[in-house]
């Protein structure tokens, strides 16, 4: 989740544009790409999983640049096993880049890596259709180690029973917030919305320039929206979602960001921008975010100083009785079907989610096994750098996440980015554009084949 | 050709010279049909085949064609690449036009060569990675020009990346990318105008102004026109811009902006090859329509 894209090799051999040549031959060949980039998936029935010849050879693994260094740690300690390692973006914000590559190498019949991270929890749901992923529950992960996992955590991975990914990291949304200031400031941690509210509105006028949090990135909805608990991505089954985006749960969210976007506490720019890291990012005394922020957004990019940092509950409406989180990404690992070398992709994918290595001492997230996330805690704890424990608020959201917010196929993300932020970043209201998101959803959702209701 | 045959061999020479020349056009023409026919016909006609298609291969008509067309991405994008055309073909005709009569105009001056290596600078650089640079640029954070975008009132990237701004920005990138290369073929079709012409343009009281618009622009339509043909076939298939900017503002501006964009999306998102190739195929008909109606009009054919 924490991958910036731009750093990504956006050139893909599909649809390269070509301003030269003959039109017969300009035209023709971004037909070729298309005409070459076919989607003919295989279909592969979980109980009729039949390995390919396993001749072994080198174990190809996709990561992302947050993920490398497990890779990379993987190698060093198994000097035996000859790893590819390629990083990618990690199809992040809904690029769609796995999905891409995938379907071209089901047509040219090779390429597939054989062990895949993705930041994104959806990759299932055309995964398993497009014959790509091993189902991970049939004897290749034995289920001891399955049953490590935290309740629920593996959900977007299962697709009729069948487990078909692991997740890596939990990225349950808290309330990160730097203590000493809130200290100074004399400002109490607050504990519902409305406190928050009032609190962000009071920072404006106390401290203009501070921040409560960002609205700015594609997750926005996911941070916001979800834990409001407003159903706009309500999974009612493989290929049906229900959309509401005018009710009570969201407009009163909606309208919470917008007065806090009015008094300029709430940023407008991605936490991962250029202009943020400069401008904004030595000046937040609260700011909701996923479990990954605290090591891959405040210690890694801004070099937040030590002893600042510190967690509390996602704030809960008056209303509600008690907390309730969103989750943000939480990347989940994919393995091929097409794998000649499943037997050290199993090794290696085993490792990668449940060492204590990599995911207790080297992980940016709250690790999604539990063993491994105790683990995490405790180093964290013992690190130093956050400011108190941050142990008790976050192992509490982690079971709090609210279970109406499914995974679809489309990305929620990348609606959001493309409707909303230009509209806001051009001054208009969250509350006014939520008739136009749920427009934009539906459309998204008809074009992969779902049934939108109401 | 004109090197002095000896009165023995001049028969014999000719014939070989004939014969060799002969072949060696068929080998250079035959290089370039291999080439159309691999990477040019024969995946037309794959393309033609799936448009016509569905995902098992059965006939079903134009039903592809409508699936695209009634797509609720379809109208916006169309919209938007017909903007940037205009925008893309009149500053092309304009700048491409202007630049290339101003470097005749100083060839004699000397700088007139720094300045054609200048223009062709940028095109040689990738297409992809051109525009990656032109990402740092349009960021005020980062861009070497940060203070140009503060002073028009833009801050962030977010704010420069405005839906309104895009055919504008993908103008620009376009016109720094590719422009350099027409500006020197220009240059060239103007060597190309007899002095003799000019000459007497001069001697008949024609200032810079009236031999450039009445003498040497009209002497330059043919190759006018074939720079709007092949921009217009280029512009139709707008996609690199609008995907490397997607990714780079994580999906904010860019996103299913353009109908190859489109046509990707349906292939790879939607997982329908069949729509794609359909979109595909329309472009190459709007391709192929314009570019007659310009050969026809401009008798692009025609023999001097």
């Amino acid at each position: 989740m924490t991958a910036k894209v731009r750093a990504v090799g956006a050139h893909t051999p599909c649809g390269t544009r070509r301003r030269s040549g003959l039109l017969a031959a300009a035209g023709a060949l971004v037909l070729a790409a298309v005409a070459a980039c076919g989607g003919g998936g295989t279909s592969a029935s979980a109980g009729g999983f039949h390995p390919v010849k396993q001749t072994g050879g080198p174990l190809t693994v996709w990561v992302d640049s947050s993920r490398l260094p497990a890779a990379k740690l993987y190698q060093q300690q198994h000097p035996e096993v000859k790893m590819d390692i390629v990083t990618y973006d990690g199809d992040a914000n809904g690029s769609n880049y796995l999905r891409t590559k995938v379907s071209l190498f089901n047509r040219t019949r090779k390429g597939w890596p054989d062990v895949v991270f993705s930041s994104q929890n959806n990759e299932t749901t055309w995964a398993v259709d497009a014959g790509f992923t091993a189902p991970l529950d049939k004897g290749l992960i034995p289920a001891s180690t399955l049953s490590g996992w935290a309740q629920g955590a593996n959900a977007p991975c299962e697709v009729n029973g069948t487990l078909y990914c692991l997740r890596n990291d939990l990225a349950q949304t808290v309330l990160w917030y730097n203590a000493p200031l809130m200290k100074q400031w004399g400002y109490q941690v607050p504990q519902t919305w409305e406190q928050y509210q009032a609190l962000g509105q009071k920072v404006a006028t106390e401290h203009p320039g501070y921040l409560v949090g960002s609205a700015g990135d594609s997750w926005a909805p996911e941070l916001y929206m979800w834990p409001s608990k407003c159903g706009a991505n309500q999974i009612a089954g493989p290929k049906a979602v229900t959309v509401e985006t005018t009710s009570a749960n969201c407009t009163r969210m909606a309208s919470l960001l917008d007065t806090l976007i009015t008094h300029k506490s709430m940023s407008l720019s991605s936490v991962f921008s250029s202009d943020f890291d400069k401008n904004q990012a030595s000046k937040i005394l609260m700011m909701p975010g996923p479990s990954w922020f605290g090591g891959a957004l405040f210690q890694g990019t801004f070099k937040t100083p030590a002893h600042q940092i510190s967690v509390a509950p996602m704030p809960r409406w008056s209303a509600d009785a008690a907390s309730t989180s969103g989750n943000v990404g939480g990347g989940t690992w994919l393995m091929s079907a097409h794998s000649a070398n499943l037997k050290a992709a199993a090794a290696f994918l085993t490792w990668v989610t449940t060492s204590d290595d990599y995911q207790a001492k080297l992980a940016p997230g709250y690790p999604a096994y539990a063993p491994a996330a105790k683990n995490w805690l405790a180093k964290q704890g013992s690190s130093g750098y956050f400011a108190g424990d941050i142990s008790a608020p976050l192992q509490a959201a982690a079971n709090q996440v609210w279970p109406g917010w499914g995974y679809g196929q489309f990305s929620q993300e990348a609606v959001w980015a493309a409707t909303l932020t230009p509209k806001l970043t051009a001054g208009q209201s969250i509350v006014s554009l939520l008739p136009a998101w749920k427009t934009a959803i539906a459309n998204y959702a008809r074009a992969d084949g779902y049934k939108v209701s109401p | 050709m004109t090197a002095p045959p000896t009165t023995v061999g001049r028969t014999a020479a000719r014939t070989t010279r004939t014969l060799w020349s002969g072949r060696a056009g068929y080998g250079f023409v035959a290089a370039y049909v291999v080439l159309l026919i691999a990477f040019g016909l024969v995946p037309t006609g794959y393309a033609i085949y799936f448009a016509f298609t569905d995902g098992g291969g059965s006939f079903n008509g134009l039903s592809n064609f409508s699936t695209a067309v009634s797509d609720f991405r379809f109208a916006p994008a169309v919209e938007h690449v017909a903007l940037y055309l205009a925008w893309w073909l009149a500053s092309l005709v304009v700048f491409v036009v202007g630049l290339a009569l101003l470097l005749h105009r100083l060839a004699l001056q000397g700088v007139s060569r720094a300045l054609r290596f200048l223009y062709y600078v940028p095109g040689a650089l990738a297409g992809a990675a051109s525009v990656m640079v032109w990402l740092f640029v349009l960021d005020p954070t980062v861009s070497p020009v940060g203070f140009l975008l503060r002073a028009f009132g833009y801050h962030t990237f977010g704010e420069v990346i405005a839906p309104g701004h895009l055919p504008v920005l993908f103008t620009l990138i376009a016109f720094w990318t590719g422009a350099g290369g027409w500006i020197v073929v220009m240059y060239g079709a103007l060597n190309n105008i007899s002095p003799d012409v000019l000459e007497a343009a001069r001697i008949d009281g024609a200032g810079p102004w009236q031999t450039a618009w009445k003498v040497q622009i009209p002497l330059l339509r043919k190759w006018i026109v074939y720079m709007v043909i092949l921009a217009f076939a280029g512009g139709t298939q707008l996609f690199v811009e609008p995907q490397l900017l997607s990714q780079a503002s994580t999906g904010v501006a860019g996103r299913d902006y353009s109908l190859n964009q489109l046509a990707y999306d349906f292939a790879f998102q939607n997982n329908d090859v069949n729509t794609a190739a359909a979109v595909s195929v329309e472009l190459l008909v709007v391709g192929l329509v314009v570019a007659g109606i310009f050969v026809a009009r401009s008798g692009f054919f025609d023999a001097d």
